[in-house]
Formats: C-alpha cells, sequence, structure tokens
C-alpha cells in the first residue's frame, strides 16, 4: 500500500512528532513496508476465525476495592520537567 | 418548514467505589492535589493495571437496571491521545468488547431510550488554567477513577426527554449504590450529540456534540440554543458542521472548541496489560436476583400496601435516603401515613431550615417514630411534638428526656381543662358576649385562649369539648 509522505506527516503529528523532510521520506518508506505486510495477513480469509485473544492464558485477574498508600507527592512531583508546589506545570491546554 | 430534533447522550458517571480502577489510590473528592497518584495511575514505565472487582460488581448492576444484556466476555483497550489530563497518553476503555449492549429505559409518557452500550473506563485528571501565565496546573487525584459511560441511540426528540432520562437513570444508579451521581462534582456528566431534520425525514442531519454541561438546566438550555442554531443555519441554506462545542453558561451559547477535538483519531488497540473478563453465567444470574427495588417500585408499593398518596410515595422515593428514613420509621411501628406526613412535613422543614440534605438527617428515625407514638397514644398534642421536634432535631433526640424536663406532656385531666376554661371564659367576658352575639369566630378564640392557658399543651378535643359545655352553660 501507498504511503504518502503527507499520510506519514499526519501518523507523526497524532505521535507528536515533529519529522524534516529525509524523516519524512524515510518513515513513509518504512510505514509503507509495514502496511504490506499487514496486506500479506490481510488476504487470509478470516471471516469465521475467532477474534484473536491475548496470547497469555490468563482471564478474569482481578483485585479487591482495598486502599494501598499512594505515592508522597514531593516523590511523584520528582518526575515533573515542570512543577509548582502542587501541581505539575503544562503547557497551556485551551478550555 | 418543521424541523424536529434527534439526540442521544454520552454520560460518564464515576462508579462509588473505595479506590480506582486499576490500583488502590483513594478515589475520595476533595483530597489536596497529586496526593491520590501511584505509578499505575501517572502511567510510570513498568507499572502493570489489576481491575478493581467492585468496579466490575457495580457496572454489571447498572447495566442490568439499564435492561442491558451482560457480555459473557469483555476486555480493554487503549484509546491513544495526548493532553495534558492524561499522563499515559492513553485511557484504558472498552470500544471492541464492551460489558453490556442493547439496554432501555422508559422515561414515562410511553417513550422508551434505547442504550446502545454501557462500558468501562478510567477518568483523567483535572487542570486549572492560569490566566496569567501560558500553562496549567495538572492533578492527577482523578485519573483511574472508575467510570462508566452509557450511551444510548439517538432517540430523544427535545430537552424534556433528555433531562427525564438522566432523572431516572440519576435514581437508578443511587439506589444500586453504583453512583452518588453529583453532576456539581462531576460524578455524573452528559455530553449531547445533536443534529436536525425535517419533520418525518428518516436521514439523521449533520450533528454537534455539546460539552461542559454542568448541571440538568444547562444541558436543557444547550440542547434548546444548538437546535435553534442549527435550524436557523439550514434555513439560511448554510450547512451544520460536525464539531464538538462547549456550552457557556455565561453567554448562554454554545462555541466550537478548539484544540484536542481536531485530532479525533485515537487509535484504539486492545490493552496488552489487562487480561480479559469472562463472567460467569450463575454470577450475574445471582447479581440479578439480588437487584435492589427502584424508587418507582418503592413508590407503587408505598401506595398499594400502605395507602400513600401518588405524589407523597413519589416525594418520598425522589430521594433514596429520605425513603429510607422513613421505612425505618415505619419499621419502628408508626403508622405509615402518619409517619409520610412527619417526614415530609416537620422534617423537610426542619432540614429546610438547615440548609441539610436527605442523607444528613441528625434526626434519629426512632426518635421520630416514639414521637409519633406519643402523638398517636395521646401523651403530646400535634403541635408539642412539632415543638420537641424541632427542639431535638440536632441535639441527638431523646424525645422522652425532653418531654420530662420540660413538663411537656399532654394534659388530658378533663378537671384542669374546664378549670382552665372557666378562667379563659372569665378573663374574656367580650369574646362571650359576641359569641352569645351570634359570632361564632368567638369560640376559636376562647379556645385558643383555653390552650394558652395550658401551655398549648391539651388535649384540643378535650378543650373543645369544654369551652362547648360552659358557653351552654351561660346561654
Ligand atoms: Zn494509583
Amino acid at each position: 500500500m501507498r504511503m504518502s509522505e503527507e499520510m506519514a506527516d499526519y501518523v507523526a503529528g497524532l505521535a507528536m512528532l515533529e519529522l524534516d523532510g529525509e524523516e519524512r521520506r524515510e518513515m513513509a518508506g518504512e510505514l509503507e513496508k509495514i502496511l504490506d505486510y499487514m496486506a500479506a495477513l490481510d488476504s487470509l480469509d478470516t471471516a469465521h476465525a475467532p477474534p484473536p485473544g491475548p496470547v497469555l492464558p490468563l482471564k478474569n485477574v482481578l483485585r479487591p476495592d482495598e486502599p494501598a498508600p499512594s505515592l508522597p507527592r514531593e516523590e511523584l512531583l520528582a518526575c515533573a520537567s515542570a512543577r509548582d508546589g502542587e501541581y505539575f506545570l503544562t503547557p497551556r491546554a485551551v478550555e | 418548514m418543521i424541523w424536529e430534533t434527534v439526540i442521544g447522550l454520552e454520560t460518564h458517571v464515576e462508579l462509588a467505589t473505595r479506590t480506582k480502577i486499576f490500583c488502590g489510590c483513594s478515589t475520595s473528592f476533595g483530597a489536596p492535589p497529586n496526593t491520590h497518584c501511584c505509578p499505575v495511575c501517572t502511567g510510570m514505565p513498568g507499572a502493570l493495571p489489576v481491575l478493581n472487582r467492585r468496579a466490575v460488581l457495580l457496572a454489571v448492576r447498572a447495566g442490568l437496571a439499564l435492561g442491558c444484556t451482560v457480555s459473557r466476555r469483555c476486555a480493554f483497550d487503549r484509546n491513544n491521545y495526548f493532553y495534558p489530563d492524561l499522563p499515559k497518553a492513553y485511557q484504558i476503555s472498552q470500544l471492541y468488547l464492551p460489558l453490556c449492549r442493547d439496554g432501555a429505559v422508559d422515561i414515562g409518557g410511553g417513550k422508551t431510550i434505547r442504550i446502545a452500550e454501557l462500558h468501562l473506563e478510567e477518568d483523567a485528571g483535572k487542570l486549572v488554567h492560569d490566566p496569567w501565565t501560558e500553562q496549567s496546573l495538572a492533578d492527577f487525584n482523578r485519573c483511574g477513577v472508575p467510570l462508566i459511560e452509557i450511551v444510548t441511540r439517538p432517540d430523544f426528540s427535545a430537552a424534556e426527554e433528555v433531562i427525564a432520562y438522566l432523572e431516572k437513570l440519576k435514581l437508578t444508579l443511587q439506589y444500586l449504590g453504583v453512583s452518588d451521581c453529583k453532576i456539581q462534582e462531576g460524578s455524573l456528566r452528559c455530553d449531547v450529540n445533536l443534529s436536525v431534520r425535517p419533520a418525518g425525514s428518516r436521514e439523521l442531519g449533520t450533528r454537534t456534540e455539546l460539552k461542559n454541561l454542568g448541571s440538568f438546566k444547562a444541558i436543557a438550555r444547550a440542547i434548546d440554543y444548538e437546535a435553534r442554531r442549527q435550524i436557523e443555519l439550514l434555513e439560511e441554506g448554510r450547512p451544520v458542521v460536525q464539531q464538538t462545542r462547549r456550552w457557556d453558561e455565561n453567554k448562554d451559547a454554545t462555541f466550537p472548541m478548539r484544540s484536542k477535538e481536531n485530532a479525533q483519531d485515537y487509535r484504539y488497540f486492545p490493552d496488552p496489560d489487562l487480561p480479559p473478563l469472562e463472567l460467569e453465567e450463575a454470577w450475574l444470574d445471582s447479581l440479578a436476583a439480588a437487584q435492589p427495588e427502584m424508587a418507582w417500585e418503592k413508590a407503587a408499593r408505598y401506595q398499594t400496601q400502605w395507602g400513600l398518596s401518588a405524589d407523597d410515595a413519589r416525594t418520598l422515593t425522589g430521594r433514596k435516603p429520605l425513603a429510607d428514613y422513613f421505612e425505618a420509621v415505619v419499621e419502628l411501628g408508626a403508622p405509615p401515613r402518619r409517619a409520610a406526613g412527619w417526614v415530609l412535613g416537620q422534617l423537610l422543614a426542619a432540614l429546610g431550615a438547615r440548609g441539610l440534605e436527605a442523607e444528613h438527617i441528625p434526626l434519629p428515625p426512632a426518635a421520630l417514630a416514639r414521637l409519633i407514638h406519643l402523638v398517636e397514644t395521646g401523651a403530646l398534642n400535634r403541635n408539642t411534638a412539632a415543638r420537641v421536634l424541632e427542639a431535638v432535631f440536632d441535639a441527638g433526640g431523646d424525645v422522652d428526656g425532653y418531654v420530662a424536663a420540660h413538663g411537656l406532656g399532654q394534659i388530658s385531666d378533663p378537671a384542669a381543662v374546664e378549670e382552665a376554661a372557666r378562667a379563659a371564659l372569665a378573663a374574656n367576658p367580650k369574646a362571650l358576649a359576641d359569641w352569645r352575639a351570634g359570632k361564632g369566630k368567638a369560640k376559636g378564640f376562647l379556645v385558643g385562649q383555653v390552650m394558652a392557658r395550658l401551655q398549648g399543651r391539651a388535649d384540643p378535643a378535650l378543650v373543645n369539648r369544654a369551652v362547648d359545655a360552659l358557653l351552654e352553660e351561660s346561654k
């Protein structure tokens, strides 16, 4: 399947990536190979196959509704690139 | 042209669990910012989410009450987007295999709203926008609080139907103990999808999605505004643009939202951290059998079993804590209709005067039951009892102690009443003369005077009889 540079740009935008011209061409090429591989899978008739489940043989992994300690705020905020005393500071989000 | 409005709703409801959906952090509202967070709910590398059993239980209860089919097998998916309220950069939700499907809610007037699906997901954090800087403040306490999202079919045609549905949904979820549904605290939030089309047309028009609806009143007004806006556009020959619009309470209008909504490409995929859920038929059956009595079922029972009026039954069941309180008073022996009268009269008035909600009634049900008993047996008259209720309302409800300490027991000694009546007549010759002159009102005045002489504690029937007898005598 043909992956246009615009499409590569759109996908990059969703991932919050900025690509220059060279990178964009490279990405488009790589994504095209991935889509070709998907197209090969797509050629199989899966109409009657059950939807694939998880690979691990697990189900119903549940925990009781019991509180556990949260992180001390200091420790949590230590992960922030920008902070004030109580909050993470983020780029201004509209609305 | 005549237009009709077509509305569908997406309602998010926070579940009444103690902890978050995938970690043990507390869900309690109003904690200091960023104190209910851990590696799981803030999406730190290597953290592993584990599903809260009670969140599943509450969601299934809600689904059953809304007439849904509960999926025997469901799973979780990641909804990917970048926004500062979401530290993981994805929200765990259910797209491909939701927990419940195909329900229905009867909203009265012969109208039924179909539920497309009900699924589990996690809430995002909260952002505070600083008007002075180019930054926002992020509080992640709400990240990972369990939600159910309830999606209806586009079955509503007016704001009144939407409000009727939401009222019923709220009552249902409160009765189930699934959620407190406090719209002002954000535990019930509603997005409205709205389009208009020529009346009778079968095709749907282009829709807009309305957000930031902070009260039922805002929802009703936003719907009316947006329907009018779309109709005006179409009548001017202009198209409706499919977009998300934000209700502005102060401007009484909707405005297009920027940013976040441009990239509604969530690239869902199954969450590899969470194994699927397979629900046992027997467990679902046992839950279905244990569903509590709903508000409308209670209201019907109050009428048939206890002879209450439809209005009284509806008011009592309109708030679950009030219905619970009323039933507790009846359980303690109060005749149901008397108990209803007291709860809807003096008790609601006392709550209203204090600005209290029904879940915070300070007077124990046993105190009200005792008060009603004292009135029923003639030990207190009704007016005195109302004064006692007011006096003990905030003070632990020691009815007998208060009555004894203030000597309020009803005076039912005919001799004492007769004595007071004679004194009252002697002291009010003018009223007596008026009565003799045929002014019936004068008797009411004299009865009041006798009551006053007995500090309002006398049995009213006894006072009436005594005054009648003396008036006869004086003819
Ligand atoms: Zn956590």
